[in-house]
C-alpha cells in the first residue's frame, strides 16, 4: 500500500464494505472498465485470479465489479443488489476462477466485456491495496493507469506521429502530464498509450486524434 | 508526531486545527471546503453507528453480525454501561462493513468502528457539539498520517497493529484533545495506546474481514479509552511517541507473512478456522 499523506486517505474512502482491496477497488475497476468501453456493457465475463478467486465471494467482489460496470461508485448502497439489477437490465454476467500465472499480482481481475454496439474489450486490473488499483492491460497490450487522474487512452497502429501529436495537443491545452505509458505488440503492430494528467482535456482532443487511432478515450478521475 | 505537537504548542492551537490548515494548503482548497468533506464523512459514520446497534445485521458469509445489537441491549457485568455501549457501537460499525453496508475506512475498512464509536462516546459524555467532533476527526487523521508515513496502516504490511492499533491511537489522541488534554498529552495517549497494541497480528478467518476483525474493533476501542485516560491523568509514555511508531514499523516488518493478512496463520490456521474456510470456499 502506498503511504497515506492526506486526511481523506486516512479517514476515507466512504465505501461499501467489507474490504477496501476486494470491494471498493473492484467497484473502481468496474467503473474504469465502463469508461473505457464508452457505452453500456451488455455482457461481462469476469475472471478472478489469486486471492480474488479464493475470497472474492465473501468480500462481495462479484457484486462490486458488476456495480462498477453498471456505473455505481464505491459508496453506492445498490452494490449489494447489483447482480439482481444487472439481470433485470439484461446484462449477461459470468464469473470464472482462473490462474493467470505467477507473474500476476494475487489480486488480479480480468474483464471480458461487450458493449451495446458489439465492441469488445479485455481489461486486466490489479488491486494494489487500500482501494487503489492499476489497469495493467487493455486488449492484451500492457498499459498503466491508476484511475486517479484525468486519463487519455488510445489504441492505435504503431507508427510515428501519434504520441507527438497527443503530447502537443495536451501542451496546447495547457495540461500537465503526470505519467505516460506507451507499449506495442511488435513494431508496426497494435499499440496502446495512457497519459495521466493533472487537469481535464477538452473533448475536442478526441476528434483530433480519432483519425490516427482505433480507440480514443478521455476518462475523468474515478475515486 | 513530535513536530505536530511542537507546532500546536507554539501556535497555541490544537492538533486538529494544524492538520486542517496543512491539508487545506496541500490540496489547495479552502479550510471550509475540507471541513465540509469531513462533515460528510462524520454523517456516514453516524448512520453506520446507528444501523449497527438497531438493525439485524448478517454478513454474506454468516460469520458475523448480531453481536453489537445483543451487547447494546444487555447490562454489562464488569464494564460501565457507557463503555459497554461504546464497544457495542464499534462492533456495530464493523458488522455494517462486513454486511456490505456503507462505512468510512478509518484508517481501513477492517478497523472502521473504533474512531466513530470513541467520538460518539466523547460527544455524549462531554456534551460536545458537532464542530468539536469534526475538529477531533482532523486530530485523528493527523495521527493516522504520521503512522502511515513512518510505519504502515495496512494489515498486509504491518499486521492488525497497523489497522486496529493505529485506529486506537487515532481515537486515543482525539479523545485526549476533546477532554482538554494538551498536545503533549495527545502524544502520550498515542504512544501509550500503540504500545498496548504492538505485535497484534492480522489473521482473518477464511480471508474475510469478520473473525476476528469485528471483535478487535471493540478491543481496540477499550485500549483507546485506557490510553486517553492514562494520558489525561498525567501518565507519560517512557518511550517517546515517534519511537513507539518506529517500533510498530519494526515489529510489522518482523512479522512472518503468515500473520499479515494472508490467512495462513493465527486464528485463520486453527482447525476451526481451516474448517470454516473450506466450508465457505
Amino acid at each position: 500500500m502506498g503511504k497515506a499523506d492526506s486526511v481523506f486517505e486516512v479517514i476515507g474512502p466512504i465505501m461499501i464494505g467489507p474490504s477496501s482491496s476486494h470491494t471498493a477497488a473492484a467497484v473502481r475497476i468496474g467503473q474504469i472498465s465502463l469508461a473505457v468501453m464508452g457505452e453500456p456493457v451488455v455482457e461481462a465475463i469476469i475472471q478472478l485470479h489469486g486471492s480474488y478467486a479464493l475470497t472474492g465471494k465473501g468480500h462481495g467482489t462479484d457484486k462490486a465489479i458488476i456495480a462498477g460496470l453498471l456505473g455505481y461508485d464505491a459508496a453506492d448502497e445498490r452494490i449489494k443488489k447489483s447482480l439482481a439489477i444487472a439481470k433485470e437490465q439484461g446484462m449477461k454476467v459470468k464469473f470464472q476462477n482462473v490462474d493467470l500465472g505467477e507473474d500476476y499480482h494475487p489480486n488480479t481481475l480480468r474483464l471480458l466485456i461487450a458493449g451495446t454496439s458489439g465492441t469488445h474489450f479485455e481489461i486486466t486490473a490489479v488491486s494494489v491495496g487500500g482501494g487503489n488499483i492499476s489497469i495493467i492491460e487493455i486488449n492484451g497490450l500492457p498499459i498503466y493507469l491508476s484511475g486517479e487522474y484525468h486519463t487519455l487512452i488510445t489504441i492505435h497502429n504503431d507508427r510515428p506521429g501519434i504520441v507527438a501529436k497527443a503530447s502537443s495537443l495536451i501542451a496546447q491545452s495547457k495540461v500537465n502530464i503526470s505519467t505516460m505509458h506507451v507499449s506495442r505488440q511488435r513494431r508496426g503492430g497494435l499499440a496502446a498509450m495512457a497519459v495521466e494528467m493533472d487537469q481535464p482535456l477538452p473533448p475536442s482532443v478526441i476528434s483530433e486524434l480519432e483519425d490516427q487511432a482505433q480507440i480514443v478515450r478521455i476518462i475523468p478521475p474515478i475515486y | 508526531m513530535k513536530q505536530l505537537i511542537r507546532l500546536a504548542g507554539r501556535q497555541k492551537k490544537c492538533i486538529g486545527d494544524i492538520v486542517l490548515a496543512v491539508e487545506a494548503e496541500q490540496e489547495d482548497e479552502s479550510p471550509s471546503t475540507i471541513r465540509g468533506q469531513m462533515v460528510i464523512s462524520w454523517e456516514v459514520m453516524k448512520l453506520a453507528l446507528e444501523r449497527g446497534i438497531t438493525e439485524d445485521i448478517r454478513s454474506v458469509s454468516g460469520l458475523s453480525g448480531g453481536d453489537a445489537k445483543l451487547l447494546f441491549s444487555r447490562e454489562p457485568k464488569f464494564l460501565s454501561s457507557e463503555v459497554s455501549n461504546a464497544v457495542a457501537r464499534a462492533l456495530g460499525v464493523a458488522e455494517v462493513n462486513a454486511s456490505m453496508g456503507r462505512i468510512v475506512a478509518c484508517p481501513t475498512a477492517g478497523s472502521c468502528g473504533i474512531v466513530p464509536a470513541a467520538l460518539l462516546l466523547a460527544k455524549e459524555k462531554l456534551e460536545l457539539d458537532e464542530a468539536a467532533i469534526i475538529k477531533a476527526l482532523f486530530t485523528a487523521a493527523g495521527i493516522g498520517i504520521v503512522c502511515s508515513l513512518n510505519a504502515s496502516i495496512s494489515g498486509a504490511e504491518g499486521g492488525c497493529q497497523a489497522e486496529c492499533g493505529v485506529a486506537a491511537a487515532m481515537a486515543a489522541g482525539a479523545l485526549t484533545e476533546l477532554a482538554g488534554g494538551s498536545p503533549t498529552m495527545v502524544g502520550h495517549a498515542v504512544a501509550l495506546t500503540l504500545s498496548n497494541m504492538l505485535g497484534l497480528v492480522c489473521d482473518p478467518v477464511a480471508g474475510l474481514v469478520e473473525v476476528p476483525c469485528v471483535l478487535r474493533n471493540g478491543g481496540a476501542l477499550m485500549q483507546a479509552l485506557l490510553g486517553a485516560d492514562l494520558a489525561l491523568t498525567g501518565i507519560k509514555s517512557r518511550i517517546p511517541v515517534d519511537e513507539v511508531i518506529g517500533a510498530m514499523r519494526e515489529v510489522g516488518e518482523a512479522l512472518p507473512e503468515s500473520l499479515r493478512e494472508t490467512s495462513l496463520g493465527g486464528l485463520a490456521n486453527t482447525p476451526t478456522g481451516v474448517r470454516l474456510r473450506r466450508k465457505l470456499a
